[in-house]
């Protein structure tokens, strides 16, 4: 019961308190860049799920089992972009054999997920926060939660802002970063929420 | 003439924040203070800089196929010299920073200048493209934190602007006031191509 009790706070904490993309700044070119559409930017959310908690998972293994054994703890940089870029070379191999419709959608930011700081950044605070190994592949898997979350809140508006009328200079970039701002401002209500 | 061409280019007209949307994270991240987009323009900068350098000289010796690996591990190498200098010897920047100094790995600009330029070009026009860019997100950072440090603290640069009756819009210096402030700075941009 202490153990549900504990990954829940851990669940509210990574999906609403520090979200990884209105609180922390990560991630935030996929949630500009594939937020116009409903169902690409819900693709995109499992593809970052999946890649974070996988991330996760090796990383910390990396971490625990390669680099603090060998005292190379400075390399951690290196080691772990790397493990990023080959796992999502791999998702990308396997999303184009069985899902070539999610595939065509998700165009050129599937292999743009090497390059968002969330899945970087998840690995890094694993370490920085010192999490146990289910510690940190739940983590993963809650800021890809959280991340999703606010992904699809922002397509769902986003889809719905290209019938109203934007004054002119406000179109496309602008507009979507004060839509975010409004919606950081509605994350900020969740800060200091403890279990 | 056609260096110094290169090099004002990343200054206005392909500003890679304000023109080119790309490296949002650190932009959005650390812009709380000017000291910190100062320290993070310059550590970018760096990084930039000598990742062109290495990467237009050894462009002919990598395989196209793990380019973008290659270029990865380059940049990361630099991001890692730049990381335990800053521990070294700015630690308080090094601290309000965090995250977001390891995080240059995967700042969209330069693997971005790594693909779209030095991997092209000769060493000295890439000397030249990465200082402009890495300038040009710079004064970008440095335009965005005036604005946050200035209305959310009434300071800029630690320096108090504001007589002390000002009261301060703690609003901008918090994670909305970022997303706010870009918007409309590059609404505000928008306007000013129009005319």
């Amino acid at each position: 019961m202490e153990l549900a009790i504990r990954i829940f706070s851990m669940a509210i904490a990574a999906i609403f308190v520090q979200n990884f993309v209105l609180a922390r700044f990560l991630g935030l070119c996929p949630y500009i860049g594939v937020s116009k559409k409903l169902d690409s930017a819900l693709g995109m959310g499992m593809a970052v799920i999946f890649v974070m908690t996988l991330a996760s998972t090796f990383t910390w293994l990396i971490q625990h089992f390669l680099l603090i054994p060998l005292q190379m703890e400075f390399l951690q940089t290196i080691a772990f972009i790397l493990t990023i870029a080959s796992l999502v070379q791999f998702v990308e191999m396997v999303i184009q054999k069985t899902a070539p419709a999610l595939y065509k959608a998700l165009g050129v930011f599937l292999p743009l997920i090497t390059t968002n700081c969330a899945v970087l950044g998840v690995a890094i605070l694993n370490v920085q926060e010192e999490y146990t190994f289910f510690g940190a592949i739940l983590n993963g898997l809650f800021a890809g939660i959280g991340f999703t979350l606010v992904l699809v809140l922002m397509a769902g508006i986003r889809e719905r802002m290209d019938k109203a009328e934007v004054p002119e200079a406000m179109k496309g970039m602008p507009i979507a970063m004060i839509i975010a701002g409004g919606m950081a401002l509605a994350f900020l209500g969740f800060a200091g929420l403890q279990f | 003439m056609s260096n110094f061409k290169e090099f004002t280019k990343g200054l206005v007209k392909e500003n890679p924040v304000f023109v080119m949307a790309l490296g949002l994270c650190p932009t959005l991240g650390v812009t709380s203070s000017v000291a910190n987009g100062i320290g993070m323009g310059l550590a970018a900068t760096f990084v930039l800089v000598m990742a062109n350098i290495i990467i237009s000289l050894i462009k002919d010796l990598i395989p196209t196929k793990v380019r973008i690996p290659a270029y990865i591990v380059v940049i990361a190498s630099f991001v890692t010299i730049v990381d335990m200098v800053m521990h070294a010897y700015l630690p308080a920047l090094y601290k309000s920073l965090g995250l977001f100094i390891p995080l240059i790995v995967v700042n969209c600009i330069i693997l971005g200048r790594a693909e779209a330029f030095a991997g092209k070009n000769k060493v000295i026009p890439s000397i030249f493209d990465g200082l402009g860019m890495g300038l040009g997100f710079t004064l970008a950072l440095v335009v965005i934190a005036s604005v946050r440090e200035f209305l959310g603290n009434g300071t800029l640069l630690g320096i108090q602007i504001m007589p002390s009756s000002y009261q301060p819009m703690l609003i901008a210096i918090l994670a909305p006031g970022a997303f706010l402030v870009m918007g409309f700075l590059m609404a505000i941009l928008n306007m000013l191509k129009k005319k």
